[in-house]
C-alpha cells in the first residue's frame, strides 16, 4: 500500500517558505498592537524593594507599566510536560508573571506597554529599580554546600530532586582483585538553542476570552498553563500556533504567553505583542542544563566492566522549568547503554543563579553521551583495548529488555550502525595511519555511541488525536495537535495520510497551524514523539475514515463492504479490480444527496503504550594544530537506526541541523557569566560561538532501517538522536589525534590551551 | 525600528563638514554596521545623525601621480578585496578585510568606518598600521593627513576633530613597493567573528632574496589599540633569511605587545598565539617575496 511512504516528496511547506507567503507570529500581528518590553533585573539574587516609574510614564505614548508589585499571586508551572491529574508528579509551580524575588540577572521585574518598541525601550531605561541584594551562586556544587543562597524555600541546600539507580552490590564486587580503576570528572556547558525566530507571541481579548498567537511548540499545554497562571478557567484561553521558525525545546515551555495574555487583560483587552530579542532569548527563555558527571568504572583487563558509579549534578538554573526530568534521562541511559551488574548511580537537580534550564534537543542525552562516551575511551586508553572492540563487546546486546519502557534492542542496531559508519569514514585505515604522530599538526578519528528513548511512555501521558475531513472532489483535510516547528512533520504526516487513507499525496492537505478552539488534542512537539505517536492517530483515523467511505460507497454501488477498497482516490472492487467510481464522485453524490446528506469526516484519539529505542553513532575525522589550539573537523558521520524513514531526504536534513548543533556543543558554544555579578557575558550571536556553515565540513548522514515494530509505519525518534554523539565522538578523536583526554566541552581554543601545556605540548 | 533623534544627509563632502559643524553631537554614520547595532543596544539610542554614505567622491581605489594609493573612505570591505590595485600591491588588505563579518557586513561596512571607530580588533586596521598608511581628514580648514598610529588616540577614540570627516586612507609607495605581506585572524569560529588577536606582517626582501631588508608586523589586541612590535621589527632588519630568524622575530613580538585579560580570553593565551602567529604570518610573507626558508 506504500506509495507515499518511504519517499523523499517535497516538503509540503517548501514553496511558502522559500517564497517567503508563509506567516509567522509577527507576519501575522495587526501592525497597530501595542508593544510589551519587559525590565530584566540587573542583580543575580534579590529583592525588588521599589520601581520608580515616574519618569518613564511621563514618556508619551507610554500606555501602561506593571511591575511585581501587581501580579497576581498565583505560582504556575512552566514545563511543556503533559499534565498530570495526580498532584505528585504535576511540575514544579514556581514562577510568578513577574518577580519581586528576583534570582537571576535577566529576570522579569516590570514591563512597559507603549504605542510602539521605541517608546517602549526607552520607558523600559527611565524605570528605576531599587534591590535589596543578596548573595549568589552560580556553581552547581557549590549550591548544595550548608551555606549556599537559598533560592527556593522547600528546597534544602538548593536541591530539586534527587533519585538513584541500585544494582548488584558496588562496594563489594569493586574489591575483586586485579581490577582496574578508571574515574573522570566530565563537564559541559549551559548552552541555547538559538532558533532562528525568536520566541514572541501576541494576545488580545474576544467575546470575554483570550486569545494568544505564539511561536511555540506546545499550543494545547501553553493554553493550560495561561489559564493556570491567570488563575481563569483553560476555556477561556484561546492559543493559536502558526509557523515558527524553530525551537529545539526552548519552546516546550510555556515562555512569555502568560505575561503577555496577562498584559492584555490590564489593557482592556487591547492587542498587546511582546517579542524577545535576540539577547532575551539567550537569557530569559530556557538553556541546556550544564551537568558535571563524576563516572568510576571497574574493569577487568580483558574490559569487562565489573562495578560502576556514577554521579550526576544538573545545573538547574533559577526556576524548576523541565526540573529533574533531564538528568533523570540521561543517568536513565547509563545502565541501559552498557549493561553492568554492580552500579551506584544518583543524579541532583539543583537551583543556582543562573537563567532557567529546561528542555534541549536531547533532554540530558548530550550531556550523558558526552561523559559516558568520553569515559569508554578513557576506560580503552587505562586498559590498553581499542575503543571499537570495547564497544562491541560491553554495549547493549541485542534482544535487550528495558524493564521500566519495556523497550528492546530487536537488531543488531549498534554494530550495523556502526559498521556502516566506519565504512564511511575509512576509520579502519584512518586509525592505523594516525598512530604514534608527532609534530605540530595531527589528526585522529573518534567514535560515540548513543541511546534514545522515543517518546514519554510511561513517565507521562502520550496521546494523539487526528481529524480527517474529506472534499466534494476527494481530496481531504487532516489536523492533528502535533506542531511543525521546521522539523517537516507536515509532510511526514501528509505522506503517511496518503498511503493510509488510500489518496494520492496531491490530495492530502494539511492544516498547519494550530488552534486549540478548532484543531484536536495533542501534546506538541518533544521527545522526538511526534513521527512515531501521531503515526498512530493518522493510521487509525484513516482506518475510520476509510470505514466510513467504504460503506458510503457500498450504499452507492451496492457492492459488498468486503469487496470495496479505496486504492490511488478510487473505489475499487476487489475481486476483479474494476475501477467503480472516483472517491470525488463518491462525496459530490454523498454531500449533495436529497436523501441521505453526509458530512464525511473521521475523528479519533490514539494513547500509546509503547516506547521505543533510536539508535546510532558518530565518527569524526579531526586535524589538531597544536601550536595554535585549534581544531579542524574534517570528516564528521552520522548513523541511525529510527526504524523505517518516512522521509529520506528530510531525515537527512534532520541529521544534518542535530550535528550541526553537535559540532557546536564539542567545539564552540558555552554561555559564560561574571563569577562577581553572575551577568550573562555573551548572549548574543556575536559573542556566543554557535558554529557556522564553514565550520563544518560535509555533513554525512547515513541510516540503517530495522522497522520497528510497534509503529504502524515501523518508525521511531530521529528529532533529538543526531545532536547525542557528535561532541563525544570529536572529543575521542582528538584524544587519538594528541593522547590528551579533555574531559570538558566546547573544547574550545582557550582549553586546548591549558590541556596542552599541561601535557608538555606547549612550551612556555 | 530605530531610536533616532535626527538624521541628516550630506550631499558632498563639503556639506557633510557644515553638518558637522550644525550639529556637534551627531553621530557620523556610513555603511551603519557599528553605529545602527549600538543605537538598537542602546549605547547610541535617540542620537542624531549625518549619513555620508551618499557620497560616492569617497568611493574606490585610485592611485595617486606620486604612486599613493588612495582607498576612498566609502569603499566597502567587498571592493577592497576585488580591487586590481589592491590585489597588486597590498593583497594582505583584501585578504585581511575579506575576514570581516560574513558576506552581506563585507558589502555595506567601509574601511573608514571600520578604522573610526577605533577598535583595536578591527580586521584593517593591523594591516593598516604595518604599511605604516595615512589618514585623510576633511574639516572647516581643509584636509589634514596623519599617520595611522596617531590616529588612534585610545580604545573607541580617534583624532577626528570638529567638523572633520575621514575621507580617504592613502599608502604611500615606499611603504608597499616590492613589500608582501601575510595576515592571521585569529578567531574562534571561521566566520561571524572578531579577532580574538590579528597578526599583520610584511616583509621586503633583498634582490637575492637571501636577506630581510624590511619587516613590519602589527598586532591587533594586543593592546587598547592596534600597535607594532618594533623591537621584532629591529631584530629582523638585515638579517639572513632562515628559520632562526623568523622563530627570534616571533619570540621579540613578546617585548612590544601587552594583550589583556578579559572574559574572552586570557592573557597568556593570547600572548601565546601572538608569538605562533608573528612566525607563521613571517614566513609566509618571506614565500610571498620570494624568499626560501
Amino acid at each position: 500500500m506504500s506509495k507515499s511512504v518511504g519517499k523523499s516528496v517535497t516538503r509540503v511547506d517548501a514553496y511558502e517558505k522559500a517564497t517567503g507567503r508563509a506567516k509567522y507570529m509577527d507576519d501575522l500581528c495587526d501592525r497597530g498592537a501595542l508593544v510589551v518590553k519587559i525590565l530584566h533585573s540587573t542583580i543575580a539574587h534579590g529583592y525588588v524593594k521599589s520601581i520608580d516609574t515616574t519618569a518613564a510614564e511621563a514618556i508619551p505614548g507610554v500606555v501602561r507599566i506593571l511591575t511585581c508589585f501587581d501580579v497576581p499571586d498565583i505560582p504556575f508551572p512552566t514545563a511543556g510536560h503533559p499534565w498530570s491529574t495526580d498532584p505528585g508528579h504535576q511540575d514544579v509551580a514556581d514562577r510568578l508573571l513577574l518577580n519581586r524575588h528576583v534570582r537571576y540577572y535577566g529576570d522579569d521585574v516590570a514591563v512597559v506597554i507603549a504605542e510602539n518598541e521605541v517608546i517602549a525601550a526607552q520607558a523600559v531605561r527611565a524605570l528605576k529599580v531599587e534591590y535589596e541584594e543578596l548573595p549568589f551562586v552560580l556553581d552547581v556544587q557549590k549550591a548544595m554546600e550548608d551555606d549556599a543562597p537559598q533560592l527556593h524555600e522547600k528546597y534544602a541546600n538548593n536541591i530539586l530532586k534527587h533519585t538513584d539507580i541500585r544494582r548488584g552490590n558496588y562496594e563489594e564486587a569493586r574489591k575483586e582483585p586485579g581490577l582496574i580503576c578508571v574515574e573522570g570528572w566530565y563537564d559541559t556547558p549551559t548552552v541555547q538553542h538559538c532558533h532562528i525566530e525568536n520566541h514572541g507571541c501576541y494576545a488580545y481579548e474576544d467575546s470575554g476570552r483570550v486569545v494568544v498567537v505564539s511561536s511555540t511548540q506546545i499550543p494545547h499545554i501553553v493554553r493550560r498553563v495561561v489559564g493556570q497562571a491567570l488563575g481563569i478557567p483553560w476555556g477561556k484561553v484561546r492559543v493559536i500556533k502558526p509557523y515558527i521558525g524553530g525551537g529545539f525545546g526552548n519552546k516546550q515551555d510555556a515562555l512569555y504567553e502568560p505575561l503577555c495574555a496577562w498584559c492584555s487583560t490590564q489593557v482592556g483587552g487591547r492587542l498587546v505583542k511582546l517579542e524577545c530579542s535576540r539577547e532575551e532569548t539567550f537569557v530569559s527563555n530556557r538553556v541546556r542544563h550544564a551537568i558535571r558527571t563524576h563516572i568510576i568504572s571497574y574493569v577487568r583487563p580483558d574490559g569487562t566492566l565489573v562495578a560502576r558509579k556514577f554521579e550526576a549534578f544538573s545545573n538547574q538554573g533559577a526556576y524548576a522549568s523541565h526540573g529533574h526530568g533531564v538528568v533523570a534521562k540521561g543517568m536513565g541511559a547509563f545502565p541501559q547503554l552498557y549493561p553492568c551488574d554492580n552500579l551506584e548511580c544518583d543524579c541532583w537537580s539543583v537551583f543556582t543563579n543562573r537563567p532557567a534550564a529546561g528542555a534541549m534537543r536531547g533532554y540530558g542525552i548530550p550531556q550523558a553521551m558526552f561523559a559516558g562516551e568520553a569515559h569508554i575511551d578513557d576506560i580503552c586508553q587505562a586498559i590498553g583495548m581499542d575503543p571499537l572492540s570495547f564497544r562491541r563487546k560491553n554495549l547493549m546486546p541485542v534482544g535487550y529488555v528495558d524493564g521500566f519502557s519495556k523497550n528492546e534492542l530487536y537488531h543488531d542496531s549498534f554494530n550495523q550502525c556502526i559498521n556502516k559508519g566506519m565504512e564511511i569514514l575509512g576509520y579502519e585505515e584512518k586509525l592505523k595511519e594516525y598512530q604514534n604522530q608527532t609534530g605540530p599538526i595531527r589528526r585522529g578519528v573518534g567514535l560515540a555511541v548513543f541511546w534514545y528513548n522515543t517518546a514519554v511512555w510511561p513517565i507521562s501521558l502520550e496521546s494523539s488525536s487526528c481529524r480527517m475531513v474529506l472534499n466534494q472532489d476527494g481530496s481531504l483535510q487532516f489536523q492533528t495537535g502535533e506542531t511543525e516547528i521546521g522539523q517537516g512533520c507536515d509532510t511526514a504526516y501528509s505522506q503517511m495520510v496518503a498511503d493510509a487513507v488510500g489518496v494520492p499525496l496531491k490530495d492530502v492537505h494539511v492544516v498547519s497551524s494550530q488552534d486549540t478552539d478548532i484543531t484536536p488534542f495533542g501534546l506538541g512537539a518533544y521527545a522526538s514523539r511526534q513521527t512515531y505517536i501521531g503515526s498512530f492517530a493518522i493510521a487509525q483515523t484513516a482506518a475510520a475514515l476509510r470505514e466510513r467511505i467504504l460503506r458510503i460507497a457500498h450504499d452507492q454501488t451496492r457492492m459488498p463492504v468486503s469487496n470495496l477498497d479505496l486504492v490511488d482516490g478510487q473505489i475499487v472492487r476487489k475481486s476483479d479490480g474494476r475501477v467503480l467510481k472516483s472517491l470525488g464522485d463518491l462525496a459530490m453524490e454523498c454531500l449533495y444527496s436529497l436523501e441521505a446528506s453526509e458530512h464525511i469526516t473521521a475523528e479519533t484519539t490514539a494513547q500509546i503504550k509503547t516506547n521505543a529505542y533510536s539508535f546510532g553513532c558518530s565518527l569524526a575525522e579531526v586535524e589538531v594544530d597544536i601550536p595554535m589550539c585549534k581544531v579542524k573537523l574534517l570528516n564528521i558521520v552520522n548513523v541511525h537506526d529510527c526504524g523505517r524513514l518516512i522521509n529520506p531526504a528530510l531525515a537527512e536534513a534532520q541529521v544534518h541541523g542535530g550535528m550541526s548543533m553537535g559540532i557546536g556543543y564539542g567545539l564552540s558554544e558555552e554561555l559564560k557569566f561574571d563569577e562577581k555579578t553572575g551577568k550573562p557575558l555573551n548572549n548574543n550571536l556575536l559573542d556566543y560561538k554557535l558554529s557556522t556553515f564553514v565550520d563544518h565540513p560535509t555533513l554525512e548522514a547515513a541510516f540503517v532501517e530495522n522497522a520497528e515494530p510497534t509503529a504502524p509505519f515501523g518508525t521511531k525518534s530521529l528529532g533529538e538522536p543526531p545532536a547525542c554523539s557528535p561532541a563525544p565522538a570529536i572529543r575521542n578523536a582528538i584524544l587519538q589525534a594528541t593522547g590528551v583526554a579533555i574531559d570538558t566541552c566546547p573544547i574550545t581554543p582557550h582549553v586546548l590551551y591549558r590541556e596542552f601545556k599541561k601535557a608538555g605540548l606547549i612550551e612556555e | 525600528m530605530y531610536d533616532m533623534k535626527a538624521l541628516y544627509q550630506a550631499k558632498d563632502v563639503a556639506d557633510a563638514v557644515s553638518l558637522r559643524l550644525q550639529h556637534p553631537e551627531a553621530h557620523i554614520i556610513a555603511g551603519g554596521s557599528d553605529v545602527l547595532v549600538q543605537m538598537r543596544e542602546g549605547k547610541r539610542a535617540g542620537v542624531e545623525l549625518i549619513s555620508i554614505y551618499g557620497l560616492d567622491e569617497l568611493r574606490g581605489v585610485t592611485m595617486e601621480d606620486d604612486g599613493t594609493i588612495r582607498i576612498g573612505s566609502l569603499t566597502s570591505f567587498s571592493h577592497i578585496t576585488k580591487d586590481p590595485i589592491i590585489q597588486q600591491y597590498i593583497n594582505v588588505l583584501g585578504e585581511a578585510v575579506d575576514q570581516v563579518g560574513g558576506p552581506q557586513i563585507r558589502n555595506i561596512g567601509t574601511i573608514g568606518g571600520n578604522t573610526c571607530n577605533g577598535v583595536t580588533s578591527a580586521d584593517s586596521a593591523s594591516t593598516l598600521h604595518a604599511w605604516d598608511a595615512i589618514v585623510e581628514l576633511t574639516g572647516p580648514n581643509g584636509v589634514r593627513r596623519l599617520p595611522i598610529h596617531e590616529f588612534y588616540i585610545k580604545a573607541g577614540k580617534v583624532d577626528i576633530r570638529e567638523g572633520e570627516i575621514q575621507t580617504g586612507i592613502l599608502v604611500k609607495k615606499e611603504d608597499y613597493i616590492d613589500t608582501y605581506g601575510h595576515y592571521i585572524k585569529y578567531a574562534m569560529r571561521n566566520a561571524m567573528d572578531i579577532a580574538t588577536l590579528g597578526t599583520s606582517v610584511n616583509v621586503r626582501l633583498s634582490a637575492d632574496k637571501k636577506t630581510v631588508e624590511r619587516a613590519r608586523i602589527a598586532f591587533g589586541v594586543a593592546g587598547p589599540v592596534p600597535l607594532r612590535a618594533r623591537t621584532a621589527e629591529a631584530l629582523a632588519a638585515g638579517k639572513p633569511v632562515s628559520m632562526e630568524l623568523a622563530e627570534a622575530f616571533a619570540k621579540a613580538v613578546k617585548e612590544d605587545i601587552n594583550p589583556r585579560d578579559s572574559w574572552r580570553a586570557a592573557k597568556d593565551f593570547r600572548m601565546h598565539i601572538a608569538v605562533e602567529s608573528a612566525k607563521r604570518a613571517f614566513i609566509e610573507s618571506v614565500k610571498l617575496a620570494g624568499g626560501e626558508l
